[in-house]
């Protein structure tokens, strides 16, 4: 009965949070909408994404919704079936740095000392360069593989999972449930994954959240850039950067519409972040 | 009572409203204060006694919506006044001291500024005056070595200390009326004595009139004049502190009493108030809040309106009072 | 009634002492770091079936002996001997492993910040059952429903997280989860300080029905005189890291030989009662616990009946009465 009474607190609590901020709800629709085209885009399409026809820039048309571009292909079809790699790529560094920069960070802020020491150097290091210029010069030592643009998007933002997961576990570090596990019987480590994680994890997720666009950004302006992905692969910032030359002479659907796209996924992760915070957290459930 | 009372509160009513329905927080609540008394309030929490203080103040929040009833402080409608009016009044005539001094004082400021700021603002004095008047003001309260406490920061003062500085603040106009919000509660016992001490002694030094609002029934045993006891937003007895704790006429106000431990008592001879407050959300609360949990309950106690009875000075909201 | 000591103590503390270096150290620093002395040499018992309270002003200490004493943290000298081991022999950060770990258990003053939010109150009052006593599935949620049984906490309430239920129903989750795995031992910090009168007495009335239900014994670490003299068997005054004076509760309250209980007892205020007569009254803070003087009394200077020597010479036990003992040049000897 309690059960089903909190679960029931649970989606009422949703529906408050989003009946409360409709930018919160239409952020979840616009998440949704993403995730779907990530699914089910490359089965949607009209048109090959990679296929070149004789209608070489074409402008938007019935026929071609958002053109073609200089070698014929749909802009649309390419746009669309983009998402799938551009999120999937930001998807797996964001969750490669959730994982390492939360637990580097819920480790360093619980148990201070050297881990504290050796993971504050290790931030400082990687924010001592300007992040994308970091990323760069990364993949070019690392090599040229999407592999390689995961890792370094995960390395440059996990500065920030460090350092939050770090204070959020250092003002849990004394808290009165922490004294309550160890009489409990629990060790340092289990305090620490059992006790302290849980408390901080719902505020990670809201980094995960924020994180996510600027990862998308990240992996696009590499590839934008000529690092990571290569021509002909249907990708955003490729798309940009082959567009950009002809907005000059008019053409400028090619660049368009996949900016357009990353900024829509941009703008929707990071909106999504506070109504997450609201939803994560119980206490402020009533 | 020939002369007007300073503070007098008719029949008033407030409400918050919230997610989960309107909260009736104080219902038809009536009380007032002399020039000079210091008036206990005091109940569990939940009864009330801070919504109370603080619509005294005009400091309640957006939610709060006050539905009936008069405050009248020194011939003036507190509820009826502009902003500007309470505003001046706050601080100059009416003053008040809250349960956390050094969450109530502002960590970067250093003490001596935070009352030099009150005297600037309301006594008229220029600013090397109110720096004076400020380390008077610091020795007054006991403060030792005021000139260099005076550059202190909040931080570096002890609880006790820091509530002094909060004394000397609502104090640095000399009000008329001090509001007193758990003013030791979270203090050392030693330091509670003292604080308290304090305040009686400038009370009557001052002619200072006294609202204590705590939860605490020794403290009002031992500082004030006349006890106003709440329960779930209504004022359910109002006597002498004497006569109050010699023979409570309400059942609230006597298993209050009952509950609390004293010396020479044993657990088995304290007893327990039987249920909980009702929830003030509800549409249908009884007329008499306290009736679920009374043993005295009557038949009539279920049939409104709630009886407020004033004899010999002392006002009982009861039926069926002891 | 308060029954008196038995047998063996449960506990028997000697000399405890917890010094922290403060600032200095340092590459240059010269001579010896500065030591906070937050606790100095305490020795205390805790009988069979005792209850014993332990009060004192905030920056005593107490908080730092109870986790001593419940061996969250090491301490820097002494022994606490439980069951015939000196426990303080084990590290805090193993002590979790330890056979005596179910034997010490806490109830918190915060209940709220004492649960985690994340768990429901099922959860918390299994976190000790799983861990120290190994229990899962249908046992361990037996044993579960038994220890919120026993301490009135409708099992209704069991799937609800902290912040759904009140206060004395956290309170009773964290008695609950105090005593689910038996404890010989419970140190109370402040368990009703936060809570209504009202419901202020019917926990003590479940403290004091568990313990002889239980045969636990009690610390109970308090600020409120009046509850400490309603439920203790024998009092410490606990001053600056030291015991001031210690002895049977109603005897050392009724007549305090040292001016700090004296001063502690004249703060409290009686409800329904005006007393007549001088109070003491303490003025100023007490001083700094870092590298205080050992040839002094820490009470000298705050101490309204001070004299020189207690300036210069530690204070001597003196013999107030029966089980009595105070440590104080200038004791006050009237017998009620």
């Amino acid at each position: 009965m309690s059960a089903s009474a909190a679960a029931g607190g649970t989606v009422g609590h949703i529906r408050h949070v989003l009946s409360e901020n409709p930018v919160t709800g239409l952020s979840f629709g616009l998440f949704g909408l993403l995730v779907l085209t990530a699914i089910l885009g490359p089965s949607l399409v009209p048109y090959d994404p990679l296929a070149s026809s004789d209608a070489a820039l074409a402008a938007p048309s019935a026929k071609h919704w958002f053109g073609t571009d200089n070698l014929g292909r749909d802009v649309f079809a390419r746009v669309v079936v983009a998402t799938r790699l551009d999120l999937g790529m930001a998807f797996a560094a964001v969750a490669l740095v959730f994982v390492t920069g939360t637990l580097a960070g819920v480790a360093a802020g619980f148990l201070g000392g050297w881990t504290d020491r050796i993971v504050g150097r290790v931030t400082d290091t990687i924010m001592a360069f300007p992040l994308f210029v970091l990323a760069m010069g990364l993949v070019a030592a690392l090599g040229n593989t999407i592999a390689n643009v995961i890792y370094a998007t995960a390395i440059i933002n996990f500065p920030i999972y460090a350092r939050v997961a770090r204070t959020e576990a250092n003002i849990r570090r004394e808290a009165g449930y922490i004294e309550a596990a160890r009489l409990a019987g629990a060790s340092t480590l289990a305090v620490m994954l059992f006790e302290v994680l849980p408390n901080v994890l719902p505020i990670m997720m809201v980094q995960v959240s924020l994180t996510m666009g600027y990862a998308i950004l990240n992996t696009a302006g590499l590839s934008f850039i000529g690092l990571g992905i290569r021509p002909p692969t249907a990708e955003w910032g490729i798309m940009v950067a082959e567009g950009a030359g002809y907005i000059v002479s008019g053409e400028w659907w090619i660049a368009l519409f996949p900016g357009l796209a990353l900024m829509l996924a941009v703008f929707t992760f990071n909106l999504m972040g506070d109504g997450l915070r609201d939803i994560v957290d119980p206490r402020r459930r009533t | 009572m020939s002369q007007p009372p300073l503070l007098s509160v008719e029949d008033l009513s407030v409400e918050f409203r919230t997610r989960s329905g309107t909260v009736r927080a104080l219902e038809a609540i009536s009380f007032a204060i002399a020039r000079g008394e210091t008036v206990g309030v005091v109940g569990e929490s939940g009864s009330g006694k801070s919504v109370t203080a603080y619509t005294v103040m005009r400091l309640l929040d957006d939610a709060a919506r006050i539905t009936s009833g008069r405050i009248m402080f020194g011939g003036l409608d507190m509820l009826g006044a502009d902003a500007g009016t309470l505003a001046e009044l706050r601080g100059r005539e009416l003053s008040m001291i809250f349960q956390n001094p050094r969450a109530s004082l502002n960590p970067i400021r250093r003490v001596g500024q935070q009352i030099a700021d009150v005297l600037l603002r309301h006594a008229n004095v220029g600013a090397k005056e109110a720096g004076e008047r400020a380390v008077a003001l610091l020795a007054e309260v006991g403060i030792p070595e005021p000139s260099r406490r005076a550059k202190a920061y909040p931080f570096e003062l002890s609880g006790g200390m820091c509530q002094r500085i909060g004394i000397a603040i609502a104090l640095a106009c000399r009000p008329a009326l001090l509001i007193a919000d758990e003013p030791t509660t979270g203090l050392d016992v030693t330091t509670q004595a003292t604080i308290m001490d304090l305040v009686s002694e400038l009370g009557r030094a001052r002619g200072m009139a006294t609202m204590l609002i705590t939860h605490d029934l020794g403290l009002a045993t031992e500082r004030c004049d006349r006890v106003v006891v709440m329960h779930a937003g209504h004022v359910v007895e109002d006597a002498p502190t004497a006569a109050l704790f010699a023979a409570p006429r309400h059942p609230y106000t006597a298993r209050l009493f009952a509950a609390t431990p004293r010396p020479g008592l044993a657990l088995s001879e304290i007893s327990t108030i039987p249920g909980g407050l009702p929830d003030l959300r509800r549409d249908d609360l009884p007329p008499c809040r306290f009736s679920t949990r009374c043993d005295r309950r009557r038949d009539a106690c279920d049939a409104p309106p709630l009886p407020r009875v004033t004899h010999q000075g002392r006002l009982v909201a009861c039926h069926n009072p002891l | 009634m308060p029954q008196p000591a038995v047998s063996a103590p449960v506990l028997d503390a000697r000399d405890v002492c917890k010094r922290y270096p403060v600032g200095g150290g340092g590459l240059f620093a010269r001579g010896p770091v500065p030591l906070l002395h937050a606790v100095d040499r305490i020795s205390l018992t805790v009988g069979a079936g005792e209850t014993v309270g332990l009060v004192g002003e905030s920056g005593c200490g107490k908080t730092t002996l109870t986790r001593m004493l419940a061996r969250l943290i090491d301490t820097t000298e002494g022994s606490i001997l439980f069951g015939g081991d000196d426990l303080a022999t084990v590290p805090a950060a193993r002590f979790a492993g330890h056979p005596a770990r179910a034997a010490i258990q806490m109830v918190f003053q915060d209940a709220e910040g004492s649960i985690n939010p994340r768990f429901t109150a099922f959860d918390a009052i299994a976190a000790p059952l799983r861990r120290l006593n190994g229990l899962s599935g249908a046992p361990l949620r037996a044993r579960v429903e038994r220890a919120a049984e026993q301490c009135g906490l409708p099992l209704t309430l069991l799937g609800r997280y902290p912040h759904q239920l009140s206060g004395g129903q956290k309170a009773r989750v964290g008695i609950a989860r105090a005593v689910a795995t038996e404890p010989k031992l419970l140190i109370l910090d402040e368990p009703t300080s936060a809570l209504d009168v009202s419901v202020q007495v019917v926990i003590l009335e479940l403290l004091a029905e568990l313990k002889s239900r239980l045969g636990m014994s009690y610390l109970f670490v308090s600020h409120d005189l009046n509850v400490v003299r309603l439920i203790c068997d024998r009092v410490l005054v606990m001053y600056l890291g030291r015991i001031v004076e210690e002895g049977p509760a109603e005897a050392v309250f009724r007549a305090p030989a040292h001016p700090y209980t004296r001063a502690l007892v004249d703060s409290v205020a009686v409800p329904g009662q005006i007393r007549e007569g001088p109070r003491l009254r303490l003025s100023g803070d007490p001083k700094s616990p870092i590298d205080p003087d050992q040839n002094a009394c820490r009470f000298h200077g705050r101490c309204p009946r001070g004299q020189d020597v207690c300036g210069s010479v530690a204070p001597p036990e003196v013999t107030p009465g029966t089980g009595r003992r105070a440590f104080c040049h200038l004791p006050l000897m009237e017998h009620a």
